[in-house]
């Protein structure tokens, strides 16, 4: 499924064509639970690359061997060209990590937390601080700065751990799952923070379990399932690979869900999906002929229907093809609730 | 509650100073990342006073108990005794405040604190230095603490100062080497509380089976004989004799001496293996 993107090669670029990230046959378990199981992938430089997929799927294990806090079990993986064992010490020179849980100490402030952090990272105590105000200016935190880290809202929290992560500019910055469990508006936040940052060359690799999300963030992606990469590419590749012309259908009320589905069903002759939103129906069109059948079917039954609409299958259906099950049939666990 | 700011960031150029530093990372020698997580230990400490009270609460309990309700029975005056308890319950409070070594390594690591501190390209073993030098600090404001309410209770150590800051850092010595175990302890259980019970399971016997609070003349011969074992026992004879300038515990100073190398030797290699081990 590795579609487009058509590499250059040169003989003097052999620094500059290194893939930010190179993974083969990496493997890592816990017990009997293989957290993931073999995987390969290679991820172009300034690129921003998305891991997708449901909890438990393997990509913090990735996101950790990468970041070279646990050894792999079998296979290599490369982040710049070093290898993650044996060369940690340069991977670590070259990336940063932002965690699943804010990595901050709620005791200090917002403006000692980043100062720690450049002062470790061989800032003297004036370039600390210069730089700690800096980042906590672009990422309008300067009014929180004095406050400590417990006060803050997930939002600044997360804004903050981010900071941290570019106190020095990493060359790839991995971040875990960087707006679960915030509000829209925090999200887009992060969203704009990430763009911004990979805009300037930084080649991130970030995981979520949000679809719309990798949708919007992502050049490409990979969809991890049990441990194992079981689609790869752009958005678009993925979309078209499950096919063009998928019907979505929003109900006015839920209750004729079902319905509505039994109805769809008999006149497109196709498995009618349903959502985590209680009043959407999608379903792919073979016959584009029955599409006009179908409206008809639902509004002579009464089904009051406010939106009816043909495209592109969104994210959640292609991982619903692709594995035939919901995405985010177990998303709401307890760990991902933050105060 | 906060307010967040706008996030529109990303398109009025306030970015430019972020991104505008070069790459190169030339991290933190291992004596200044020690150094500078020791700095965080005492940001901790100037913002959350609390933790240094409720370990000290205890032993300030148990001092003025002590003084005030068996003192007069124990040593025949409160002020009699308070001679006699001081020393030894400086020891019982900064070895119940080792705890705090375990409890925070546990709290920051289940937290992911440590995950950044283990990405960063920095001598990898400079977290846990950096904790023990906070905490070190940690235990000393301890004892100062505790020795100047023995100040106020009427303790007046025969030593004068250079006796009573011998035996702080003789109790020092020895609390440092057995914060190593808590660290081991702190990375084997799940939750900052079980550390807690787990340690206060083994420190609480041996603080209160020792010379602390009574001579073990006075008890039964077996008992006096395990006290006499108890590494607690000699510390506390040690930091008696230093207190009160008697300088003739020679043999209790080599003895806390020697031990705490020992269990520096034997821990300490086993709790940066553990940390390094993979989580």
């Amino acid at each position: 499924m590795r579609g487009g993107g058509g590499q250059r090669f040169s003989y003097n670029q052999a620094m500059t064509t290194i893939p930010a990230i190179q993974i083969s046959g990496l493997a890592k378990s816990f017990g009997t639970t293989r957290a993931v199981d073999h995987i390969d992938l290679e991820i172009a430089r300034g690129s921003v690359y998305g891991l997708l997929g449901p909890n438990g799927a393997g990509k913090t294990t990735t996101i950790r061997m990468l970041a070279t806090l646990i050894r792999p079990d079998a296979g290599t993986a490369r982040v710049l060209g070093h290898d993650v064992v044996r060369d940690a010490a340069a991977v670590r020179s070259k990336v940063s990590l932002t965690g699943q849980f804010a990595s901050i100490d709620e005791d200090l402030t917002a403006k000692e937390n980043l100062v720690l952090i450049g002062r470790l990272l061989g800032l003297s105590w004036a370039d600390a601080r210069t730089r700690a105000a800096e980042l906590l200016n672009a990422f309008g935190l300067s009014e929180a700065a004095g406050r400590q880290v417990r006060t803050f809202s997930g939002g600044m929290r997360r804004r903050l751990d981010i900071a941290a992560s570019l106190v020095v500019t990493p060359e790839v910055l991995f971040l875990d799952e960087p707006t679960t469990g915030l509000d829209p508006r925090s999200r887009s936040q992060v969203w704009d923070i990430v763009r911004a940052i990979a805009s300037e060359g930084t080649t991130v690799l970030l995981t979520t379990q949000y679809l719309e999300e990798a949708d919007r963030l992502a050049d490409r992606l990979a969809v991890i399932d049990h441990g194992r990469v079981i689609a790869e590419g752009t958005s678009r590749d993925l979309k078209s690979s499950v096919g063009a012309n998928m019907l979505h259908v929003r109900l006015r009320e839920a209750t004729q869900l079902a319905d509505a589905q039994a109805r769809l069903t008999q006149v497109l002759n196709a498995d009618v999906q349903r959502h985590s939103d209680p009043c959407l129906l999608s379903v792919q069109v073979s016959d584009l002929a029955l599409v006009g059948n179908a409206l008809a079917s639902l509004t002579s039954a009464g089904v009051v229907v406010s939106e009816f609409s043909l495209g592109q299958p969104s994210l959640d259906e292609v991982f619903f093809a692709l594995t035939g099950r919901p995405a985010e049939s177990d998303s709401d666990n307890g760990q991902e609730t933050r105060a | 509650m906060s307010v967040d700011m706008p996030g529109t960031a990303a398109r009025t150029g306030q970015w430019d100073s972020v991104f505008s530093r070069a790459r190169k990372v030339n991290a933190a020698s291992g004596l200044s990342a020690v150094v500078t997580l020791g700095w965080r230990a005492v940001l901790k400490i100037k913002h959350v006073p609390f933790q240094l009270f409720d370990v000290t609460a205890f032993p300030i309990m148990m001092t003025l108990m002590f003084t005030y309700l068996f003192g007069g029975a124990l040593a025949g005056s409160p002020r009699e005794y308070v001679q006699y308890l001081l020393p030894g319950i400086v020891v019982q409070a900064v070895l119940f405040i080792t705890v705090y070594t375990g409890v925070g390594l546990n709290t920051d690591i289940s937290k992911g604190l440590y995950d950044r501190f283990r990405s960063l390209p920095i001598w990898q073993p400079a977290p846990i230095f950096g904790a023990l030098l906070g905490d070190v600090m940690r235990y000393g404001i301890a004892a100062v603490m505790v020795i100047g309410l023995g100040l106020l209770l009427g303790f007046r150590p025969q030593g004068g100062l250079p006796g009573v800051v011998a035996a702080v850092v003789l109790l020092l010595l020895f609390a440092f080497s057995v914060s190593w175990i808590w660290i081991i302890v702190s990375m084997f259980v799940k939750t900052p509380e079980s550390v807690m019970t787990t340690s206060f399971l083994f420190l609480f016997p041996l603080t209160m089976a020792s010379n602390i609070f009574v001579d073990p003349a006075t008890m039964p011969d077996w008992l006096a004989t395990a006290v006499s074992f108890n590494p607690v026992t000699h510390l506390v004879t040690a930091s008696r004799s230093l207190m009160h300038g008697q300088g003739a515990a020679m043999g209790s100073i080599v003895w806390v001496l020697v031990a705490s190398g020992i269990i520096t030797a034997v821990f300490a290699p086993i709790a940066l293996r553990l940390y390094h081990k993979e989580r």
